[in-house]
């Protein structure tokens, strides 16, 4: 899967979860600062994730997870 | 002193009949049932099939992400509110240019509050839980859930900071909501309060569990027949679904921004039983109590009292209990209906819906009929409105609510 990909199936599922334009979502979004996700929509959107791609996020990586960019490259290593 | 008189100024409600107060009334007025079949796989098994949903869904009324994390009383509170909160002239509460100028923030309560609370939300989520496992339980799942989510919604939605609560006293807790803010009011507390009640649990588990109590008609193939008060046919109540909230203002504040004014909230009464967890009293002492109450409280004559908009569920034992309540406690001289034939049991929503009919009826001199009552039960001797509509110079009327727990509310509103 490439990073585009990756980025792709990312912004489908904050679509859904937290209503967030796809075409706003871009590697260099930060997903509270710019994308406006909640912490509680964070939460969702890390297990839609894991389904999603096959991986699994500890809940101690998350708060790593700042940007777009950051989660591809978790799960580009990890799937 | 002198008590600090309370207003109606704006009404909102999302009902079986319709998804606002305009088409609720009217459907009130035509004498139009809002029950229909359940037609969804779940409620093929169960004893009861019959529900009064909601006319409109009010998914096409909210904002999509919202709605999601809202359980369905939360999406119908906030519907309902939004149309009440405009209705009295507050205008859109997303522009917050309008209401600053219009009230207070930090006079501003809410009381909002559900029979039920989020039983669909709990048990989707369990179904989760146990086919996916905890991983997958909705962060949103708490929220969604709380009995106090109702309130919470409306208040950051309306952007009160004078307090919002949550009465749950079963079917009686939409007046009761009511009444607590009149008292809050009353207290120096707020000067306006946005008060009523929800309810959204068409669910198989709600449905099998009132239907294990035999509460519910089974009346299934006849859905709009089903909800009859009074009827010796009559077989249990129909569970429906709705929002009712309306804005309690203090008079002097509604009169200094020019309020239209529905009617004056002159009094309430609540007591409780204090005999049975389900069964009402048989004599209708509490309920009894609670309407002598209101009347003081409102400082109104028995005689003044020209409409009651009774609980009157449609079960074969409360029916008959509160026409010996009102006979006891007000005598006769009153048009006597039962909304619930065409709306169904709303459970938490019911004295909020049922009290913006009751302030209608006084507002437009028109009392709405009861549906289905085509053979009378025995002992049903006042004078009920049946058939259409009817015209009636009103200057008070009664609307009662009771809930399991032995809740008793009455509630009396008078003509402005």
């Amino acid at each position: 899967m490439t990073r585009d990909e990756i980025r792709e199936g990312l912004a489908e599922i904050l679509d859904e979860v937290a209503g967030v334009d796809t075409a706003d979502v871009e590697e260099g979004k930060s997903f509270t600062e710019d994308l406006d996700v909640d912490s509680l929509s964070m939460v969702e959107v890390v297990v839609a994730a894991e389904e999603k791609f096959g991986v699994k996020i500890p809940d101690d990586e998350v708060q790593n997870l700042k940007t777009v960019g950051d989660a591809v490259t978790f799960i580009e290593k990890h799937i | 002193m002198t008590r600090t008189d309370v207003v109606v100024t704006g009404l909102g409600a999302t009902t079986p009949l319709g998804g606002d107060v305009a088409s609720t009334w009217d459907g009130m007025l035509a004498g139009r049932s809002g029950v229909s079949a359940l037609t969804q796989e779940w409620a093929a098994s169960l004893p009861a099939r019959i529900a009064g949903q909601l006319a409109e869904d009010p998914m096409t009324k909210i904002d999509r992400i919202q709605a999601r994390r809202m359980d369905r009383s939360e999406q119908v509170a906030i519907i309902a509110a939004r149309e009440a909160w405009a209705d009295a002239g507050f205008g859109d509460p997303d522009e917050s240019a309008d209401r600053d100028v219009a009230v207070d923030p930090e006079r501003l309560a809410v009381v909002v509050g559900s029979g039920i609370g989020g039983a669909t939300t709990l048990l989707g989520q369990d179904d989760i839980l146990e086919e996916k496992g905890p991983r997958r339980v909705s962060p949103h799942t708490i929220p969604m859930l709380m009995p106090n989510g109702p309130a919470a919604h409306v208040g950051l939605h309306l952007k009160a900071r004078a307090g919002a609560h949550c009465p749950a006293s079963a079917c009686a807790t939409g007046a009761e909501a009511l009444a607590w803010a009149l008292d809050l009011i009353r207290a120096g507390r707020a000067d306006v309060v946005v008060a009523g009640g929800v309810e959204a649990v068409i669910h198989p588990l709600p449905m099998a569990a009132f239907a294990s109590m035999r509460a519910m008609s089974t009346r299934n193939d006849e859905p709009e027949r089903a909800s009859r008060p009074w009827d010796k046919a009559r077989d249990g109540f129909v569970l429906s679904e709705g929002a009712g909230i309306v804005v309690l203002e203090r008079a002097d504040h509604a009169a200094a921004r020019g309020a239209r004014v529905y009617a004056r909230f002159a009094g309430a009464g609540m007591t409780s039983d204090g005999y049975d967890i389900v069964q009402p009293h048989p004599q209708g002492e509490g309920a009894i109590r609670a309407i002598k109450r209101a009347l003081a409280d409102a400082d109104v004559a028995a005689s003044d009292i020209g409409h009651v908009n009774a609980h009157a569920t449609s079960t074969p034992v409360g029916d008959l209990a509160e026409v010996v309540a009102l006979r006891a406690s007000i005598g006769d001289g009153f048009a006597l209906t039962s909304t619930k034939s065409m709306t169904g049991h709303l459970l938490g929503a019911a004295g909020a819906v049922e009290s913006i009919a009751s302030i209608l009826a006084v507002y437009h001199s028109t009392v709405p009929p009861t549906i289905n009552l085509e053979d009378p039960d025995e002992g049903l001797d006042l004078d009920v409105v049946t058939g259409a509509a009817r015209k009636a110079d009103l200057t008070a009327a009664l609307n009662n609510s009771f809930g399991f727990g032995g809740h008793n509310a009455a509630l009396v509103f008078t003509r402005a």
